[in-house]
């Protein structure tokens, strides 16, 4: 056993010395992985920053319900208690139509306006703000409707059916980002594995010779294996830091920006379990990649 | 140790290189290869070691069947045969260490064995003192030395040469000769294909004679 892990080290290190040899190809391939690698991670992470935004503006998702404008401030009271304790609503503040007029006059400057009629055209309302966790557009939906099924309730509004509009936008951005990332994998695949043929060609003779004395398929394709991983794992570490500068040259730009709306965001960079999945999902595309090469050029090599 | 029994080779381009080819060499016997070139020298010895497969008849490589190997058994058919080539095929950017090594690499032999073993090869053929060079730097005689060495480190029973000296003068190929002999002495069983009859005279071994695909010389049931 430890005999074999010795092999497979020495295979391993020699596989880093041919990509050590030839620094320049090497570093090339190393480059253009990492770049196509980076583009999906960037995306992701796009993604997320934009979902944090809107989970932080839905925390503020409320709700104004509209009362009969023949409802005495009792039922209302009573309306609000009701509505009060259940489960999706964090708090709730009743304005009665006094309050409504009162508010009106300050704000809209047509105080004089407003003592002439003789009745307070001005409906009471019931603010309603959710706790989050119950605060996706379709669940408000069927809130704003269950509220308006009551009698005493004429009207329930929902401000801002443009978050709806935001998740339908991002959900589909997301479906663009992994097509993008199915092809960009492929695009790794199609690179990895071309290196890997060209050094299969370069390595003809030496693989003929290796069969003549007797080497077996899995002795001669191991190295090639080893070289997929190693350089789908140096182009998804190449990719990390092509990420974290982007992040990092986007940062304090999008601070300032969101601080002109509302200070509580700050962007979501590559954080420790991504970036080893990136590694992970490098490697794993290396090795691939070389297990399709080998697969399809080594057999092709037999001495004669 | 090897046995050719009616061993008939016919390339897919339909030339018929080997007919119904009859012989028997016997464990730790030598024996000469001849023939034209074109005679099927190179097409039996590639047979052996299952480079080419046969098309009609049996062939026994050290008790084993090889007609009826598959493609998984034949590396470990090839470790048991050494094989030197007229044109060395030794790696031209690994050190003559490493080249005779490889056999052992292959075979998963661990370093220390491996070294050892090595440096016994080398020490046969006269080599030791060149064991960190690069075969480019080594004569033609030499880069044979390494090639039989290799062909040697892994203990193999047969030893098989195609034309091993055929790019050598007489003083050289005389050398090369007189290793595989003394291999031979040592107990390995030793196949030897070459056109130079100097060698047959000189050291007065079996002969093997091809003739367009069929053995009129040395075969069963023949008269040498």
């Amino acid at each position: 056993m430890s005999d074999y892990l010795v092999r497979h080290a020495q295979v391993f290190l020699s596989s880093v010395g041919q990509l050590v040899r030839s620094p320049g190809s090497s570093l090339l391939t190393v480059l253009a992985i990492g770049i196509t690698l980076a583009l999906p991670t960037l995306l992701y992470l796009l993604v997320e920053n934009v979902q944090n935004v809107t989970r932080t503006w839905q925390g503020r998702a409320q709700i104004s319900v509209f009362l009969q404008l023949d409802t005495t401030n009792e039922a209302a009271r009573a309306l609000q208690d009701v509505l009060a304790a259940r489960p999706e609503i964090e708090s709730s503040r009743l304005i009665t139509a006094q309050q409504a007029l009162e508010e009106f006059k300050n704000q809209s400057g047509f105080g004089a306006a407003m003592d002439i009629l003789s009745d307070n055209p001005l409906p009471a309302s019931i603010l309603l703000h959710l706790k989050t966790g119950h605060d996706q557009p379709e669940l408000i939906e069927n809130l704003v409707r269950e509220l308006e099924a009551n009698p005493e309730v004429d009207l329930a509004q929902w401000d801002m059916a443009w978050i709806k509009r935001l998740h339908i936008i991002l959900r589909l951005v997301q479906r663009s980002v992994l097509i993008l990332a199915a092809l960009l994998v492929l695009a790794v695949i199609i690179i990895i594995s071309n290196t890997i043929r060209l050094a299969i060609m370069n390595r003809r003779d030496e693989i003929e010779i290796m069969k003549l004395i007797g080497a077996t398929d899995s002795f001669i394709r191991r190295p090639f294996l080893y070289g997929g991983v190693l350089q789908g794992l140096l182009g998804a570490l190449c990719a990390g830091a092509i990420v974290s500068a982007c992040v990092g040259l986007l940062q304090d730009p999008i601070g300032e920006l969101v601080s002109l709306y509302h200070g509580d965001f700050s962007t979501t960079g590559l954080d420790p379990r991504s970036f080893f999945t990136l590694l992970l999902a490098g490697s794993a595309l290396g090795w691939l990649a070389a297990r399709a090469a080998v697969g399809r050029y080594l057999g092709q090599i037999e001495p004669a | 140790m090897i046995r050719f029994a009616q061993v008939t080779k016919r390339y897919e381009s339909g030339h018929e290189a080997l007919k119904s080819v009859s012989f028997v060499l016997d464990r730790q016997e030598m024996a000469f290869l001849i023939g034209r070139s074109g005679a099927g020298k190179s097409t039996l010895l590639k047979l052996i070691t299952r480079v080419e497969k046969t098309t009609r008849g049996q062939l026994i490589v050290n008790d084993k069947n090889i007609t009826r190997l598959s493609s998984r058994q034949i590396p470990f058919l090839r470790r048991e045969i050494g094989v030197v080539f007229q044109d060395h095929k030794l790696l031209y950017d690994q050190t003559v260490f490493d080249n005779v090594a490889l056999p052992l690499v292959v075979a998963g032999i661990g370093h220390r064995e491996a070294s050892r073993r090595v440096r016994a090869a080398l020490d046969k053929v006269d080599l030791l003192n060149k064991e960190r060079l690069y075969p480019i730097m080594l004569s033609g005689g030499e880069q044979q030395r390494v090639g039989i060495a290799r062909a040697v480190v892994n203990r193999p029973v047969v030893l098989l040469a195609d034309e091993p000296t055929g790019n050598l003068d007489p003083q050289l190929s005389d050398e090369i000769m007189d290793i595989f002999h003394q291999f031979n002495e040592f107990g390995v069983t030793v196949l030897i294909a070459t056109h130079e009859h100097r060698h047959i005279d000189r050291l007065r071994k079996r002969v093997l004679e091809l003739e367009q695909g069929r053995l009129i010389r040395g075969g069963e049931g023949m008269e040498d």
